[in-house]
């Protein structure tokens, strides 16, 4: 009420000094918007031109044929890397069915056992697996998977690139399950659902959208992984879809092209990169369809309270 | 599995709960009489809702809790160890202080959730019926008839909480734990609840837990007032806010702490 009532200003306000003050914040405030912008346009700047650099450079030969045909000889025109598009799906494929269970199972874990010694030692060693070079997981994977059988193969380049994999999909799980409101699970308990029941059909149900955006994004980084599959995978300059032999992979061909002193091969390797990216765009906009149903979840979050910390 | 709908006694012995070395609910009993309301009241803090959560052993969930104590509905003892938590939590049923619809199923899916698949009333044309009676009883269904299937969040703040009402009167249960209901709802949809919450007790035995004296007037038959973990009286509602006999009920009711 108090502000109601008129009361005597204690001092009278300089009115000069007061505009005076005003016009530097003012000022100021502008300037602080025009460097905030400035800033972003920098941040940008080097996204908007590689882009622009790859769509420049690789779009010229980019054709229908691109997708269908194999690779040209050196000094043939034409060709494509329909092996490596197709290898990269499968080393996708292989990484997914790998590290799916396994990153949701453990994401789960964290939730489930939050605070427990064992919960923390697991979310720390997925931390630095996450943030481990993959060269040195491809070098581990050459000791582990190709040395002791002997040769290159698509399936020691899918575990590996499921293995870089795990750490995001683990993540993902826990935060978004971690997002679903305690008093959900509560409810549905109290409603008489077994803890089982409450989990599935309440939490990971709930969660779902999240943690499909998250494997999609960690589908995304790993589809242009080029060092751990110079170990495993290898390349392949024919098609193959034999889980025990060298297979091809987009990365791949455009780095062996890239490096190559043909014009027909290096003009390829852009187009190879330009596709690489197209890939990654499309698993990104699958994922912000994802997101858009996620929406739900937040708005149940909000309407609930809290989430479990 | 019994019928439900029969209202049954609930009684609590010698409660106590414990949050690590914090002790929230401190030795408390009383006695629900079937086919009435019991309200507990008090202030913010005293364990009233740990205490609620402790009739369907949802507090034991909390980590680092505990509870002692037994409690029995109809005589039979939720705390023994041969209890089965889930076929418990089926005959008391719980709604809580802010309204949780299951979000990603629809109006009619969260009202079925609780009606177990595979019992015999599970037919698909029985769970309609269920999924009808329980929304007429929670006074919902004229809103949501024509929009079964729309998402469980498309309804306003009110009818989610009378949605979660339903879900609760799905499965029948013999008990109603109602965890201050009203407490983030309007005038309009309170005074809803709180009718619907009179109009069970022919059917169920209530307990409210609510921070509003006017509403535990209104809706109770009879009253306990709970401090510090402890229940200090409990009595008939009219008793209980007009001659407490306890100093400090007296104080809480007239407003003078709390």
């Amino acid at each position: 009420m108090s502000d109601i009532v008129p009361t005597e200003p204690t001092a009278k306000i300089n009115q000069p000094v007061l505009a005076r003050t005003i016009a530097v914040r003012r000022r100021s405030g502008s300037m602080m918007i025009v460097l905030i912008y400035v800033a972003s346009a920098l941040a940008l700047l080097p996204l908007i031109l590689i882009l622009g650099h790859i769509v420049v450079r690789g779009f010229s030969a980019l054709s229908a044929g691109f997708f269908i045909h194999l690779p040209a000889p050196a000094g043939v025109s034409g060709g494509g890397m329909a092996n490596g598009i197709g290898g990269t799906m499968l080393l996708i494929g292989i990484a997914s069915l790998v590290s799916l269970p396994i990153g949701l199972g453990a994401g789960l874990f964290l939730v489930e056992r939050r605070g427990s010694r064992l919960a923390n030692i697991v979310r720390f060693l997925a931390d630095v697996l996450n943030g481990l070079p993959s060269i040195v997981l491809g070098v581990v994977a050459w000791e582990l998977l190709v040395r002791p059988v002997g040769h290159f193969s698509a399936l020691a380049g899918g575990l590996t690139l499921g293995v870089l994999m795990i750490p995001l999909v683990t993540r993902a799980t826990e935060e978004m399950v971690r997002l679903v409101p305690v008093a959900l699970s509560e409810a549905a308990l109290a409603l008489g659902f077994s803890e089982f029941r409450t989990a599935f059909v309440v939490v990971v149900r709930t969660a779902l959208p999240g943690i499909i955006t998250g494997a999609l994004v960690a589908m995304a980084r790993i589809a242009g992984e080029t060092a751990p599959l110079l170990f495993t995978a290898l390349g392949n300059a024919y098609w193959s879809w034999d889980l025990s032999k060298p297979i091809a992979a987009l990365p791949l061909q455009v780095y062996a092209f890239a490096l190559s002193p043909y014009d027909d091969w290096r003009a390829q390797a852009w187009t190879g990169a330009l596709v690489l990216v197209l890939i990654v765009l499309v698993i990104g906009l699958l994922s912000r369809v994802a997101v858009r149903s996620r929406q739900r979840l937040s708005g149940a979050a909000t309407v609930s309270g809290s989430s479990r910390v | 599995m019994s019928k439900g709908s029969h209202a049954v006694d609930f009684r609590a012995e010698n409660i106590v709960a414990t949050f690590g070395k914090r002790t929230a609910v401190d030795d408390v009993s009383l006695l629900c009489a079937a086919g009435a309301v019991t309200a507990i009241i008090g202030p913010s803090g005293c364990g009233k809702s740990t205490l609620l959560r402790c009739f369907n052993r949802l507090h034991e969930r909390v980590p680092g809790a505990r509870v002692s104590g037994r409690a029995f509905i109809a005589g039979d003892d939720i705390y023994s160890s041969t209890a089965n938590v889930v076929t418990l939590r089926r005959r008391i049923g719980m709604v809580f202080q802010r309204a949780t619809p299951f979000p990603t199923m629809t109006v009619y899916e969260n009202v079925a959730s609780g009606i177990r698949p595979g019992t015999p009333g599970s037919a698909r044309g029985a769970v309609r019926d269920s999924v009808e009676r329980a929304l007429r009883r929670a006074a919902l269904w004229d809103d949501v008839r024509d929009r079964l299937n729309a998402s469980a969040l498309s309804l306003s703040g009110g009818q989610q909480q009378r949605l979660c009402i339903a879900r609760a009167l799905a499965t029948e249960p013999q008990v109603l734990l109602l965890d201050e209901p009203t407490a983030s709802l309007d005038p309009l949809s309170t005074q809803r609840i709180e009718e619907l919450v009179y109009d069970l007790r022919r059917d169920v035995t209530v307990i409210i837990v609510t921070h509003n004296l006017q509403q535990a007037a209104r809706v109770s038959d009879r009253t306990a007032f709970m401090l510090n973990g402890k229940v200090v009286e409990m009595s008939d509602t009219g008793t209980l806010f007009t001659t407490p006999c306890d100093s400090r009920t007296e104080a809480y009711v007239t407003g003078r702490f709390g």
